[in-house]
C-alpha cells in the first residue's frame, strides 16, 4: 500500500500541490483523475521520487520513502515499475534488449534464464514477433506493451502508469487498459494510473482521486462517481452530452440491478 | 551573468560528485564503457586523420615560405614542424575540432534521452544516472582521446614529410635529419597533459548540459551549441593555463 500524508510542492511562488493525502490500495487500479495542471504528474513524480517534496511523506509499505537516502531508496525503487507516457523506450536498445535492460542489471540470472523471463512478459502482454524490432519501427500500443512488459519484468509490488492512453486509438486504448487492470490483479501490485480518459475511468478505476487545482476533490470508486453530487467532479467528467447520457444509463442499471439482486434476495430467503 | 556561472559551476561540481557510487551491476557498466570507447574514439578517427594530415602539410609548406634566409638548413623545417604538431596542433586543434564532434553528440544523446523520459525510466529503476550515462563517457574520452592525440601527432608529422617532397621543399632525407636534431622528450608530456585535460573538458562540459536540459527538441540543440562553445573556450583557456605552468 502507497501512503501520502500532507504533501506539498511548489515550483517558485506557484504551489501545485496542496495538503494533498492518499491512500492507494493495494491489488486495484487506482487512477488519479484531472484536468491538465491540476498537478496529476507532478504528484506521480513526486512519488516515485523523481521530484522531492516541499514537505508531507510518502510511504510505502510503513516506509517513509521522503525521509531516506538515494542509497535508501534503491530497494523499493527496484519494487517500482512505471509505464511513461511516451513509454520512454530507449532508442538505441531493440524491444527485447529494452524488456532484458532491468534483468541486466539487476538480476544475477543467466542469460537463457533472462531471455525466458523476457519472452514470458512479452507473451503475457500479447505481443509477438517484434523481439528483434526497435522502437522506431513499431506502433505506438506496442511501444505501451513494451514499456508495461519492462515495468513488470522484475515482478514490481508498484505499478505507476502517465496517461496509459495518449496518443492511442479507442480500440488499443481500451486494450491497454484491460492489460493494466489484469495485470493489477494477476501480480497483486498496488497500481497508480494517471488519466484523463473517460473510457479508464468507467470501466478500470477501482479506486478513483479526483484533483483539482493541486487539491484532493473528491475520492471513490466508478460507481459512486455516478452518483457523487460534486459540482467539479461531474463537470470534469460529464462534460459532453454523449457522458452524460452515459451517467443517466449507469444509474439506471446499477438501480436496476439492486432492485433485482433485493428481488432475488427475498426470493431466495422465502424459499 | 556572474551568478549564473556559480550556479552552473556548483551544478556542474555536484554532478561530478554523483558520478561516484557503487556500480549496481559491474558487467553492464563495463559494457557501457567500452560501448563508449568506441563510439568516441573510433567514431572520431577518420576526422582525426583527416584533419592531422594536413595540418602537418600545411605547417611544412608555411614554415617554409617563412624561413628565406639561406643561412638556415632546410632540415630547421622539420624541427619546427615536429615541435609545433606535438606541442600544439596535435593536441589543441584535433580536441577543439573533437569538441565538436564528441561535445554535440554527447550533449544531444543525453538531451534526448532526458526529454524522452529516458533517464526518468533509469532512475526509477533504482539506476544512479550520473554514474551509468555520464562516468563511462568521461572515462572513454580519457583513454581514448590521448591516444587520438598520439595518432594526430604520427600522423600530422608524415603530413609534413609528404607535403615537404611533394611540393619539392625539402627531401625526405633532410626532414628525417630535421625531425631527429634536437628532440625533448618532455613535449611529449606536456602534449599528453593537454590531451588528458582536453578530454575531461570535451566530455564532462557537453554531459553537464546535456543531462539537464528542459524543454523540447530546440532546447537540445541550444544545449548542443552551449557545450560546444562552452568546451571550445575552456580548451583555449586551459592550453594557456598549462603552457603557463608547464613550460
Amino acid at each position: 500500500m502507497i501512503e501520502l500524508k500532507n504533501i506539498r510542492k511548489s515550483f517558485g511562488e506557484k504551489e501545485i500541490l496542496k495538503d494533498v493525502s492518499l491512500k492507494m490500495e493495494a491489488g486495484k487500479t487506482n487512477l488519479i483523475i484531472g484536468a491538465s495542471g491540476s498537478g496529476k504528474t507532478v504528484l506521480m513524480k513526486c512519488m516515485v521520487g523523481l521530484m522531492s517534496v516541499d514537505s508531507g511523506q510518502v510511504i510505502y509499505n510503513n516506509e517513509d520513502f521522503t525521509a531516506m537516502t538515494d542509497k535508501e531508496k534503491k530497494p523499493i525503487r527496484q519494487e517500482i515499475g512505471m509505464l511513461f507516457q511516451g513509454s520512454a523506450l530507449f532508442d538505441s536498445m531493440t524491444v527485447e534488449q529494452n524488456v532484458m535492460f532491468p534483468l541486466d542489471m539487476f538480476s544475477n540470472k543467466s542469460y537463457k534464464e533472462r531471455k525466458k523471463r523476457v519472452q514470458e512478459v512479452l507473451d503475457r502482454v500479447q505481443l509477438k514477433d517484434a523481439n528483434n524490432k526497435f522502437p522506431a519501427e513499431i506502433s505506438g500500443g506496442m511501444k505501451k506493451r513494451v514499456g508495461i512488459a519492462r515495468a513488470i519484468v522484475l515482478n514490481p509490488k508498484y505499478l505507476f502508469v502517465d496517461e496509459p492512453n495518449s496518443g492511442l486509438d479507442p480500440q488499443t486504448s481500451l486494450v491497454i487498459d484491460k492489460l493494466i487492470k489484469d495485470i493489477t490483479v494477476d501480480f497483486n501490485i498496488t497500481t497508480v494510473v494517471n488519466t484523463h480518459d473517460m473510457n479508464t475511468v468507467m470501466e478500470s478505476g477501482d479506486h478513483i482521486i479526483y484533483m483539482h487545482q493541486g487539491k484532493k476533490q473528491w475520492e471513490g470508486s466508478n460507481e459512486d462517481i455516478i452518483f457523487s453530487d460534486d459540482k467539479l467532479l461531474n463537470d470534469f467528467i460529464f462534460a459532453s452530452e454523449f457522458f452524460q447520457d452515459i451517467k443517466e444509463m449507469r444509474k439506471m442499471e446499477v438501480f436496476r440491478d439492486k432492485a433485482w439482486r433485493k428481488k432475488g434476495g427475498e426470493a431466495s430467503s422465502n424459499s | 551573468m556572474e551568478f549564473k556561472l556559480f550556479y552552473h559551476f556548483g551544478r556542474y561540481l555536484m554532478m561530478l560528485k554523483g558520478m561516484f557510487s557503487r556500480p549496481e551491476n559491474f558487467r553492464m557498466y563495463w559494457k557501457e564503457f567500452m560501448h563508449q570507447c568506441v563510439e568516441i574514439g573510433i567514431g572520431s578517427l577518420g576526422i582525426v586523420v583527416i584533419i592531422s594530415l594536413f595540418l602537418g602539410a600545411v605547417t611544412t609548406v608555411q614554415t617554409a615560405y617563412q624561413l628565406v634566409s639561406g643561412f638556415i638548413p632546410k632540415s630547421v623545417i622539420a624541427q619546427v614542424v615536429r615541435d609545433t604538431i606535438i606541442i600544439e596542433l596535435a593536441p589543441t586543434m584535433v580536441c577543439i575540432v573533437l569538441g565538436g564532434v564528441v561535445g554535440s553528440k554527447i550533449a544531444s544523446e543525453l538531451g534526448n534521452m532526458r526529454i524522452s523520459e529516458q533517464i526518468d525510466a533509469q532512475e526509477i529503476m533504482g539506476i544512479n544516472t550520473k554514474a551509468y550515462l555520464i562516468l563511462p563517457k568521461i572515462l572513454a574520452a580519457m583513454v581514448t582521446i590521448p591516444c587520438l592525440v598520439v595518432i594526430a601527432a604520427f600522423l600530422g608529422i608524415f603530413g609534413g614529410l609528404e607535403a615537404g617532397k611533394l611540393s619539392g621543399i625539402i627531401s625526405h632525407e633532410q626532414f628525417m635529419e630535421g625531425l631527429r636534431a634536437s628532440f625533448d622528450g618532455y613535449n611529449v608530456f606536456f602534449a599528453l597533459s593537454k590531451a588528458y585535460t582536453y578530454s575531461f573538458i570535451i566530455s564532462s562540459i557537453p554531459a553537464y548540459y546535456g543531462y539537464n536540459v528542459t524543454g523540447g527538441a530546440l532546447e537540445i540543440g541550444r544545449a548542443s551549441t552551449t557545450a560546444v562553445v562552452v568546451s571550445c573556450v575552456l580548451i583555449l583557456f586551459a592550453d594557456y593555463v598549462l603552457a603557463a605552468i608547464l613550460l
